[in-house]
């Protein structure tokens, strides 16, 4: 049945890659002090969720993940990291405050994590009997242009009014 | 391996990673100080939804296209909402010279 006797253990060995990946980045982004290197952390935690996208039997959305994610947000927010100089400002109130808040924002996120967590990990997650599609990128084209045509030319709109209004927003101000 | 069920066929672990970047986004966004780094960690929890809603399509949808269907509008209104976000934070330096949070405290209409 197997083609090959450790191929198990390099599918898993690729899976916790793409965890330890996913979960680097996202640390990353969120610790480090200059904003560049936390974009950087949210390109890396891009390609592994994309990995796990994979894995999930979704081989077009790993594609439209780093396309996106990493192609088209991270290269914008690098250009707003050129135009501003957003790097985070030396703490300069005393440590004691930083402290308590970073304690209490530490607290707050573990708590989701838990219950989150909890929730997820304790239930009886059962396949489904049947499958209507086989979720291929076939199906996915034929219910965006019957199913959800709707909303497929909705969010077009939506994406060309954020275009058109930030560069409206971009604009104000510039010839003063 | 000591579980039949290998790994990457579990759902809890994809609920795990999907709870974890909830929670350093939430981190995040409560600890930056900047309008960018905000940004970037409000980017993580979008990601946290997206692998929480491919999750349910993969394990329990009966038709897997419409969880997948769904990442890609998030990622669409995704990148529409960093479009507007960077540019309101351009126009917000433009006018103060800083996107620090504790110093942007002015309204004027």
């Amino acid at each position: 049945m197997e083609p090959f006797p450790a191929s198990q253990m390099i599918v898993g060995a690729i899976f916790l890659i793409c965890v330890g990946t996913a979960v680097l980045g996202a640390l990353i982004a969120a610790l480090t002090a200059r904003i560049i290197r936390s974009v950087c952390g949210l390109a890396i935690c891009c390609i592994g969720l994309a990995g796990l996208y994979y894995f999930l039997n979704s081989p077009f959305l790993a594609l439209m993940e780093i396309l996106i994610y990493i192609g088209a947000v991270c290269v914008t927010i690098v250009f707003a990291v050129m135009l501003a100089e957003p790097d985070e400002p030396v703490r300069d109130e005393n440590f004691g405050s930083t402290l308590v808040w970073g304690g209490l924002a530490v607290l707050v996120s573990a708590a989701i994590f838990w219950g989150l967590w909890r929730l997820g990990a304790h239930q009886d997650w059962t396949a489904p009997a049947t499958r209507v599609t086989d979720g291929s990128v076939k199906a996915i084209g034929y219910s965006l242009l019957t199913t959800y045509s709707m909303a497929f030319e909705l969010i077009s709109l939506a994406l060309l009014v954020a275009i058109v209004g930030a560069l409206a927003i971009a604009r104000t101000g510039r010839t003063k | 391996m000591m579980n039949p069920v290998p790994l990457n066929d579990r759902p809890e672990i994809y609920f795990t990673i999907a709870a974890l970047l909830l929670a350093i986004g939430i981190f995040g966004l409560l600890r930056r100080r900047t309008l960018i780094g905000m940004l970037i960690s409000g980017e993580l929890i979008f990601s946290a939804a997206s692998l929480n809603l491919m999750t349910f399509n993969r394990f329990k949808a009966p038709d897997p296209t419409v969880g997948q269907i769904f990442v890609l509008f998030i990622m669409g209104l995704a990148a529409a909402e960093i479009a507007i976000a960077l540019s309101i934070i351009i126009a917000v330096y433009r006018n103060y010279r800083s996107v620090k949070t504790r110093e942007l405290s002015e309204l004027n209409g």
